[in-house]
C-alpha cells in the first residue's frame, strides 16, 4: 500500500483553509470542499477509494478538530444505505441502531407507513440531510427535515442530538444484509478510532510547539528532561494510536469486516486508542500549563475531542472485554494464532 | 496516519493554524505480511509443536537471553531458518526480512532456546554483509547460516551503560594489526560465543567529538590474552561475562568496516535491534501461560477479561508497530525514532504482562518448578530489570524521541 501523500495534502489544505477555533457547528466550507473533492463518498463503490485512504482522510480530520461528519456519512451511512439497496441522500448523514416500529398497524407491507420512535445523540443531527436507521432486519433512510430535534452536545461541543421520527414516513425501507449491526458497530469504532488517532496527534503537535516556546526559570521548557521525556511518552501513545487504528482500516480494507481478524483488529485499536487518548490528553495539558485549561486556547479542541471519543462508540472496557472474551476462549495454544491473524 | 500531515500547534492562545509544529513521521505506514508466509509459519509451527511433544526443551520466559542451546540452533540451521537473508553465496537463504520476521516471531512466542544464535543471526550477520570485506562474510556467514558459529556484542564497558562514546577499550597500531586492551562487560553468552564485535577507541579522545576515533574489531574469542570472567545474574544464572582484552593482537583482516567510523556503524545497527519482536514478546509465553491459567478455573469476572484484553491489544498493537518498522527496513529506510518508540513501549509492555499474571493468578512464583505458570512467572520477574535497559534504556531512549521531534 502506497501512502496516499496527495490524499492527505489534500485533507491538510481543506481542514486547514477552514480552521477557525471559534466556531462550532457544521464547517459548511469544509463541507463543501469534502464533497467537490469527493471526500465525502470516498469507500462508495464507484469512487475507487479505499479504507486506507479513508484512514488518512479522518486521521487528518482528527488532527485539525474537523467539524464535519465525515466518517458518519462515507463509512457508515453510505454504506449501510447502499448495503440495504436503498439510495444515499446527498449531504450530511448519520446511521444509527435504532427501533422505528410502525406507529399504527404493526401488520402488513410498512411501504408509505409511518413510523415512531427516538433516536437518542444522533452525531450531527441537526445538521444532517438524512439518518440511516438498522433497526432489526430493516434499514430504514429518513428525511432529517421531517424529524424534530432537541439538541445536545458531547464534551467537545459536537451535536449529539435526539431525533423524534415519530409520525414520519421513511423515504426508503430494505432489507438488512446478514450481520449489519457488527458491522455497523465495527465501522463505527474504526472511524472513531481514526479519529482519535488524529487528535492525539494535533494535541501532541501542539504541546511540543509550545514547550519550544514557553520560557520558565529562562529557559524554554521544552529543555527541561522532565518536560522531554513527558512529550516522548505522549510520541509512544500517539504512535501507538497511529500503528494501531491504520493497521485496523488495512485489516479490514484486505479481510473485509465479517473476518475475524477484522473483529480483533478494530477492537484492539479503538482499545488501544482510548488508553493513548487518556494519556496525550493528561500529558498535553500538564505541558501547556494554565493556559491549555482555558476556553481561550485551542488546545481544549483536541482535549475534549479525545475524552469525548474515547468514550464514543465501544469504550476501553466494552472493546477490551471483547478483546479478553476472544483471547480467553482461544486458549494458551490459540492466543498467538488469534494475535496473527 | 501518523507523520503525513501535519497539525495546527499554537504557541500562544488561539494563534491559529500558520503557527505550526510538523511534527516527524512517528511510525512507519501498515505493513501487510504476504499471503505465501503463513505456510512457513505453519511449518514452523509445526517444528515447534514436534520438538515440544519430543521434550526437546520447554517454553521458558526471556529466552532470546537465557535460553542457550546450541542443538536446538543447529536443527534450525537445517531447517534454513537462520541466515535467512544472508544470501546464498555465504550460505544464507536470500529471503526476506519478513520471512524472517515470521520465524523469529513464531520461536520467541513458543519460547523456545534461541539465545546461542540470537546476536549472531539478528545483527553480525547483516552488519557483515554491510560493511564486512569479503574475506570476513566468507569466513563467518556460513558458519552463522548453519547455527555453528555464534556471536555477542562488545559495546558497553565497565561505567558506559547507554553512553557508548565513553568507551575507553583501546586498540594500538602494531605491525600487522591492532593491539588491543581494556574491559568489556554485560557480554551475553561470551563464555559459549565464538567471537564478537568490540568497539574500541583507535584515536584519543576528542572533547569536541566524542563520536570520533571509534572503530569495531572482529575480536575471536579464543585468541591469546583474552580473559572471559562470569557475572552470575541475581538469579545465579550465567549468561554475562565480563571480558578483558591484555594486549590481544588483532590482524588488520579483522578489522570491521573502516577506522574510524565504529560510531556511525554502529547506530546505523541499532534500528534492527530495537525494534524486534523480542522487545515485546520476552514474558509472551508468561501471558500464554496466564490465559491457559484463567482458562482452567472457575470462569473470569468482567475486570479480568478486560485486563486479558488491554494486554492482548497491546500486543496486536505493537506488532503492528513492529511490522511497520520492519517493512521500512525492508524498503532501505532507518527509522531510527520509530524503533526508539517500539523498543519504550514494547519493553514496558513486557513487565505489564509480569504484573498482571501476579495479580490474576494468586500462585507464588517458583524458580524451581519444572515448567508451567509458576516458572514462568519466576523466570519473568527476576529477568524483567533487564527488558527496559539492555539495547539502551529507556531514559536514553526518550531522549532519542525527544530529540527526534524537535525538543532538543
Amino acid at each position: 500500500m502506497a501512502r496516499n501523500t496527495d490524499l492527505a495534502d489534500l485533507a491538510e489544505s481543506i481542514f486547514s483553509d477552514s480552521w477557525d477555533p471559534g466556531a462550532t457547528g457544521l464547517d459548511t466550507t469544509a463541507w463543501r470542499a469534502c464533497a467537490e473533492s469527493g471526500l465525502t463518498t470516498l469507500t462508495a463503490p464507484d469512487t475507487g477509494g479505499t479504507l486506507d485512504d479513508a484512514a488518512v482522510l479522518l486521521e487528518t480530520a482528527g488532527a485539525w478538530a474537523a467539524r464535519v461528519p465525515l466518517a458518519e456519512t462515507d463509512l457508515l451511512a453510505g454504506w449501510l444505505a447502499r448495503s440495504a439497496g436503498l439510495p444515499v441522500p446527498d449531504g450530511p448523514l448519520a446511521a444509527v441502531r435504532g427501533s422505528l416500529g410502525p406507529a399504527g398497524d404493526t401488520t402488513g407491507d410498512t411501504t408509505g407507513d409511518t413510523v415512531a420512535g427516538v433516536l437518542p445523540r444522533v452525531p450531527w443531527g441537526r445538521a444532517l440531510a438524512g439518518v440511516v436507521v438498522l433497526d432489526g432486519d430493516r434499514v430504514l433512510v429518513l428525511d432529517a427535515a421531517a424529524l424534530t430535534v432537541t439538541e445536545g452536545t458531547n464534551l467537545a461541543e459536537e451535536p449529539r442530538d435526539t431525533l423524534d421520527a415519530t409520525g414520519v414516513v421513511p423515504l426508503a425501507t430494505g432489507p438488512a444484509p446478514d450481520g449489519a449491526a457488527d458491522e455497523l458497530a465495527l465501522r463505527a469504532a474504526l472511524g472513531r478510532s481514526l479519529l482519535l488517532a488524529g487528535a492525539a496527534r494535533g494535541a501532541l503537535a501542539r504541546a511540543v510547539g509550545y514547550a519550544g516556546e514557553r520560557r520558565q526559570f529562562g529557559r524554554p521548557i521544552a529543555r527541561f528532561q522532565a518536560v522531554q521525556h513527558m512529550l516522548a511518552e505522549a510520541g509512544t501513545e500517539v504512535a501507538a494510536a497511529a500503528a494501531a487504528s491504520a493497521a485496523a482500516a488495512h485489516t479490514a480494507r484486505t479481510a473485509g469486516f465479517a473476518a475475524a481478524g477484522t473483529t480483533l483488529a478494530v477492537a484492539a485499536a479503538k482499545a488501544r486508542c482510548g488508553e493513548a487518548a487518556t494519556a496525550v490528553a493528561r500529558i498535553t495539558h500538564q505541558v501547556h500549563g494554565a493556559i491549555g485549561f482555558t476556553r481561550e486556547h485551542d488546545l481544549r479542541l483536541l482535549t475534549t475531542r479525545l475524552w469525548a471519543w474515547r468514550d464514543e462508540d465501544g469504550n476501553e472496557s466494552y472493546w477490551n472485554d471483547r478483546v479478553g472474551t476472544a483471547a480467553l476462549a482461544a486458549g494458551p495454544d490459540g492466543l498467538w494464532p488469534l494475535v496473527t491473524g | 496516519m501518523a507523520g503525513t500531515p501535519s497539525a495546527p500547534a499554537t504557541a500562544t492562545r488561539s494563534a491559529g493554524p500558520a503557527r505550526t509544529t510538523r511534527l516527524p513521521a512517528l511510525v512507519p505506514e501498515p505493513v501487510e505480511l504476504p499471503a505465501h508466509l503463513a505456510e512457513l509459519r505453519a511449518e514452523v509451527r509445526a517444528f515447534l509443536d514436534a520438538e515440544r511433544a519430543a521434550g526437546a526443551w520447554t517454553p521458558r520466559a526471556d529466552v532470546w537471553l537465557s535460553g542457550w542451546d546450541a542443538g536446538f540452533s543447529r536443527r534450525l540451521g537445517e531447517r534454513g531458518w537462520l541466515g535467512m537473508t544472508i544470501p546464498t553465496r555465504y550460505g544464507g537463504h536470500g529471503r526476506s526480512a519478513l520471512e524472517r520476521y515470521v520465524v523469529t516471531e513464531e520461536l520467541l512466542a513458543a519460547g523456545a532456546p534461541v539465545a546461542a544464535h540470537w546476536i549472531a543471526d539478528r545483527q553480525i550477520g547483516p552488519s557483515l554483509l554491510r560493511h564486512g570485506t569479503e574475506e570476513q562474510r566468507q569466513a563467518f556467514l556460513p558458519g552463522i547460516a548453519r547455527g555453528e558459529v555464534f556471536f555477542g556484542i562488545g559495546m558497553s564497558e565497565p561505567d558506559s551503560g547507554s553512553d557508548l562514546a565513553s568507551v575507553r577499550t583501546r586498540a594500538e597500531r602494531v605491525d600487522g594489526g591492532w593491539e588491543l586492551s581494556g574491559t568489556k562487560v554485560w557480554t551475553s553468552g561470551a563464555h559459549l560465543a565464538h567471537a564478537f564485535f568490540a568497539l574500541v577507541r583507535t584515536a584519543p579522545v576528542d572533547e569536541g567529538n566524542r563520536h570520533a576515533g571509534l572503530s569495531q574489531l572482529l575480536v575471536e574469542l579464543d585468541r591469546p590474552g583474552v580473559e572471559i570472567r562470569p557475572i552470575p545474574l541475581l538469579t545465579g544464572a550465567h549468561h554475562f561475562n565480563e571480558v578483558r582484552f591484555d594486549r590481544v593482537f588483532i590482524p588488520d583482516e579483522r578489522v570491521f568496516g573502516e577506522i574510524g567510523d565504529g560510531w556511525a556503524q554502529v547506530t546505523g545497527e541499532l534500528a534492527f535491534e530495537r525494534s524486534g519482536p523480542e522487545r515485546f514478546l520476552s514474558t509472551y509465553p508468561l501471558l500464554a501461560a496466564l490465559v491457559g491459567e484463567l482458562t482452567a478455573g472457575t470462569g473470569t469476572d468482567a475486570g479480568t477479561r478486560r485486563r486479558i484484553g488491554s494486554l492482548v491489544s497491546r500486543l496486536w498493537t505493537l506488532r503492528s508497530m513492529s511490522l511497520a518498522v520492519a517493512g521500512a527496513l525492508e524498503s532501505g529506510e532507518a527509522p531510527e525514532l520509530a524503533a526508539a518508540l517500539v523498543k519504550d513501549l514494547g519493553t514496558r509492555f513486557e513487565n505489564e504482562i509480569v504484573d498482571a499474571a501476579r495479580l490474576l493468578v494468586d500462585v507464588p512464583p517458583d524458580p524451581g518448578a519444572p515448567d508451567g505458570f509458576a516458572r514462568l512467572l519466576a523466570d519473568a520477574v527476576l529477568h524483567a530489570p533487564g527488558f527496559t535497559l539492555r539495547g539502551g534504556t529507556n531514559e536514553v531512549l526518550r531522549g532519542i524521541v525527544a530529540r527526534g521531534m524537535g525538543l532538543r
